[in-house]
């Protein structure tokens, strides 16, 4: 395995540029689709990590996201329909010297993979979700997905949805994840930044991403998308303002949940002071309920940055534990066993 | 002491009492004392799947079964000779596969009206002479080894429950087992406990004590030691050879070992096991369930490791989805299928061997997948190996089929010399060809493998993926006749593993007119059947198949060269449908599926029938 700079690409020793991470893929979304805006990002992110391209590997599930491996010129795999937080755990906990991404989607990921989502999550592997939520199946045409407003009218679903929608910053927080961040396909500078605290976080981390399919469910976002006053970028440390003019604002109540309140109302002293480190997950849960489908002001940035210790380094752990203890594996004195008896 | 002492050739015991009642730990001691002794033995520990069934009832009945020789033997038995009961439950279910005039042992006092009645007993057995055509030796287990542990500092419970303890020394002095290694034993694993030690010792003592000096006992036994091929012997189970067998392909082949498992009867043992060795690099996961677990083996195997996932039948079925992407990934991949009776849950702790064709043909589309499977308990480990082999060599998934019989059955197992097992060998893509491309579905003319490149390795950044590649690039291709040309090449290359294997070697000292084809785990019960028809004068071939797929080269010239074939089989007739449509030979079925392995005597009776 290639010498390298530290886990995650923390060191940043080699140059490369965003065209180095263009494979010669021909790139197959709709035209228009949120998905090229993301790819986009993150070609040009990804020299940030220093790391040498052989290090870096993104696995997908299936869906219209899932392609991305296919465009980035690192070791990559296509696999199959909710299986890649599985996949990728089996690879980042077998191998710690590398930088693993997930790429899916609201169906992917919380639907047919629901299960090894949060799993992924609680065991803090170390790899790096990208979900990107279009609130939609597009690659089967248009069928409501888990992420899908309640009454949604789809191909599947003419007299509307029946079911209540998955939160994905919820979910995340509620599977204890220890990384949890929002941001927007097109909002390129947000999802910059959030990618690369994403990248620099020792464990597993979750990056929800508003993506819009402009073919089966055109302006989903528009209410964070195209109107920026809905936007709550969440800083940490500082007081949570939004709108045009930072005249909005959260409060918590004494129930522990969030109200959007006018800051001339309340002063500023009254709001809540972002605090992404919190060891409960409990304050950044409450953010995430603020908005639950965007049709208003919503919460996008870091939710939730908390150190715990990471799955490859706690099983290489045991490894080199039991190493200490009773030597190096002998193959000999395995298979012999204790109990023998010789045959003359 | 002064007692006589008659030679016997070989003895069949089989301890039967509540699933509380310690006796499987009571069969596996007297098991380890047989194989310091050295005769040669097999087991079959026979248990319910709940752990404790309600006490004293007939569901909660669990049994060991021992068979010891001072010859080769090849089955745990068909019948016992010496049936130990520790309660009416066991009494009934088990009394009727005891041939008149054989052993009895019982422990009287757990013969009382309730236990009586739970076990369906109008009156006592014991009593009313329904017992008459055994030997019965109706032994107070139970107050006896109260009355022996008087004075340890124990509860009343814990003093009855070490009367597993006096009827293994019992019957440690009934059949002269050695008794320091039970000693040994009873000190180590009570040692933070000096009590229950002390209580457990005094216990087998107590009842070696008595079968020397009570009148109910006149005569003991002594087998004599097997004379086996020379060499170290321990014995093995069946899922402890596949462990070891797992690890020395990680060894000889210098991947680590991941094994992504979720638990499941009968296989979780594999992974318990495989999760002490750390010391290997072993990484045991374990999953959210099957489909992680093979998941994460596959992610393990992409990235260099030599990837396992272990199961049984219906978590087996769960993966399908991955190894059918493995197929198309043309990754290394071992799937360890313990077979047990179905379908669904069927009977967790019972060996069948019905998931043949769904390995087989279980995926959707063509994605043929090689399938090996161990005959023996010791046999696991050399299959390990080779489906290893198999999986490095040819970038493919493998199949290697076990059951719940060999999994838990024991028998002694020459050690193999580890140094001189052959190394596998792994040649990773290093470099991209001459001019800077990489061509990760390019094949090697010989195997037809593609090349393994990991992550890490620089210039060989590559993308693979579950849709259709194209020939040589692997990049997506929905081109007709590429599709045609890639599902083709998948099967030669699978289809060709048959250059690779050895040919089927058949057992046929006669000139035999029929032969006895059999696959997996019914070699023992098959080749004991085929030796009492040899010994009453029939002339039989024995085959054994160790490659379900591909089948060995010369199987079709072999079915074709006798008048007649038997496929005896604990399923309705897979191989047996397998070796019809294949080979166009009219073989004949003997199918059995009563969770239990087959006896020898039914194997020689079919045999006899078809001759």
């Amino acid at each position: 395995m290639s010498e390298g700079n530290g886990r995650n690409g923390r060191g940043g020793l080699i140059q490369l540029a965003a065209k180095d991470f263009k494979s010669d893929q021909e790139v197959r979304w709709c035209p228009g689709c949120g998905d090229y805006a993301i790819l986009a990002a993150m070609q040009s992110f990804m020299p940030e990590l220093g790391l040498a391209r052989e290090r870096i590997v993104f696995i997908s599930g299936i869906g219209c996201a899932a392609r991305f491996p296919y465009y980035m010129q690192t070791y990559g795999m296509h696999s199959i329909h909710g299986r890649a937080p599985a996949i990728a755990t089996g690879l980042a906990a077998s191998r710690p010297d590398l930088s693993v991404w997930v790429v899916t989607g609201d169906g992917d990921a919380l639907s047919i993979g629901g299960n090894h989502l949060i799993h992924a999550l609680r065991r803090n592997v170390n790899v790096k979700i990208l979900l990107f939520n279009n609130q939609i199946y597009g690659l089967t045409k248009g069928q409501y997905s888990p992420t899908s407003e309640l009454g949604k009218v789809t191909k599947s679903t003419p007299m509307g949805s029946l079911d209540h929608p998955f939160n994905p910053v919820s979910i995340a927080l509620g599977a204890e994840a220890s990384f949890v961040a929002r941001s927007i396909d097109t909002d390129r500078k947000h999802l910059t930044e959030v990618l690369r605290k994403a990248a620099e976080h020792p464990g597993a981390a979750l990056v929800e991403i508003y993506q819009n399919c402009n073919i089966y469910n055109d302006g989903a976002f528009d209410a964070v998308r195209e109107h920026k006053e809905n936007r709550i970028v969440l800083e940490h440390g500082r007081p949570i303002r939004f709108g045009a003019e930072g005249e909005r604002g959260v409060v918590q109540r004494s129930d522990g949940s969030c109200a959007l309140v006018e800051v001339a109302e309340v002063g500023e002293e009254a709001l809540l002071v972002h605090d992404e480190h919190h060891p409960e997950p409990s304050l950044a849960f409450a953010l995430s309920r603020i908005s639950h489908t965007p049709h208003g002001p919503t919460p996008i940035g870091v939710f939730r940055d908390v150190e715990r210790a990471v799955y490859d380094e706690l099983m290489e752990g045991q490894i080199v534990a039991a190493k200490e203890r009773g030597g190096e594996g002998d193959l000999g004195a395995l298979v012999a066993g204790r109990d023998t008896w010789r045959i003359p | 002491m002064g007692k006589p002492v008659q030679q016997v050739g070989r003895v069949i015991i089989r301890f039967a009492g509540d699933s509380g009642d310690g006796m499987q730990l009571t069969g596996d001691r007297f098991t380890s004392e047989t194989a310091a002794l050295g005769n040669d033995l097999s087991t079959l520990p026979d248990f319910p799947a709940e752990i404790r069934a309600p006490a004293g009832s007939l569901p909660g009945v669990s049994g060991f079964q021992l068979h010891f020789a001072d010859h080769d033997i090849l089955t745990p038995g068909d019948a016992p000779n010496v049936l130990v009961a520790m309660n009416p439950a066991a009494l009934r279910t088990n009394v009727d596969d005891l041939p008149r005039g054989g052993t009895l042992i019982v422990n009287r006092d757990a013969f009382n009206d309730r236990n009586l009645r739970k076990a369906g007993y109008g009156a006592n057995p014991l009593d009313d002479g329904s017992l008459s055509e055994y030997q019965v030796h109706d032994v107070r287990l139970t107050s006896m080894t109260v009355e022996a542990l008087k004075g340890i500092d124990i509860t009343p419970r814990e003093a009855e429950r070490s009367k597993n303890m006096f009827a293994l020394g019992l019957m440690s002095w009934l059949y002269h087992r050695p008794t320091e290694g039970t000693i040994a034993f009873i000190e180590t694993k009570f040692a933070n406990r000096p009590a229950i030690a002390a209580a457990n010792l005094a216990a087998f003592k107590a009842g070696y004590a008595f079968g020397e000096t009570s009148e109910s006992f006149a005569v003991s036994y002594e087998v004599k030691p097997a004379k086996l091929a020379p060499g170290l012997y321990r014995q093995i189970t069946g899922n402890t050879a596949l462990a070891y067998g797992l690890i020395a392909a990680s060894v000889k082949s210098g991947l680590p070992l991941f094994l992504g498992a979720y638990p499941i009867t009968p296989a979780s043992s594999i992974l318990e096991e495989l999760a002490g060795h750390k010391r290997f690099g072993v990484r045991t996961f374990q999953a959210e369930d099957e489909i992680a677990a093979v998941g994460a083996a596959v992610g393990a195997s992409f990235g260099g490791a030599l990837g396992v996932s272990t199961s049984a039948g219906p978590g087996v079925v769960l993966k399908a989805e991955t190894v059918g992407l493995a197929v198309t990934l043309e990754l290394p991949l071992l799937i360890l299928d313990i077979q047990r009776a179905g379908p669904s849950t069927g009977m967790p702790t019972k060996p069948e061997q019905a998931d043949l064709l769904m390995v087989l043909f279980g995926r959707n589309s063509e994605s043929p997948v090689p399938v090996i499977a161990a005959a023996t308990p010791g046999d696991c480990f050399e299959v390990a190996l080779e489906a290893a082999r198999i999986a490095v060599k040819y970038r493919t998934p493998v199949y290697l089929l076990s059951d719940a019989y060999l999994a838990n059955g024991s028998e002694p197992w020459l050690i193999p010399d580890v140094d001189a097992l052959p190394s596998i060998k792994v040649d990773f893509a290093t470099e991209p060809s001459g001019d800077g491309t990489f061509l990760p579905y390019a094949r090697d003319p010989q195997t037809l493998a593609r090349p393994w490149a990991v992550p890490g390795t620089p210039g060989l950044e590559h993308r693979i993926g579950g849709l259709e590649k194209q020939d040589g690039t692997g990049n997506i291709s929905y081109d007709p006749d590429n599709h045609d040309r890639m599902t083709r090449l998948r099967a030669q290359k699978i289809a060709g593993i048959a250059a690779d294997i050895p040919e089927l070697e058949v057992d046929d000292p006669d000139g035999a007119r029929l032969l006895v084809l059999g696959w997996g785990g019914t070699y023992g019960p098959i080749a004991a059947g085929v030796r009492r028809v040899r010994d009453g004068g029939g002339k039989v071939a024995q085959a054994h198949l160790r490659y379900l797929n591909p089948f060995p080269r010369n199987l079709g010239e072999v079915v074709r060269r006798y008048d007649r074939v038997l496929v005896p089989e604990m399923n309705l007739g897979q191989l047996l449908k397998l070796v019809r449509a294949e080979f166009l030979v009219d073989a004949i079925g003997y199918n059995r599926v009563r969770g239990l392995p087959f006896r020898s005597s039914e194997i020689a009776e079919a045999i006899e029938a078809t001759l």
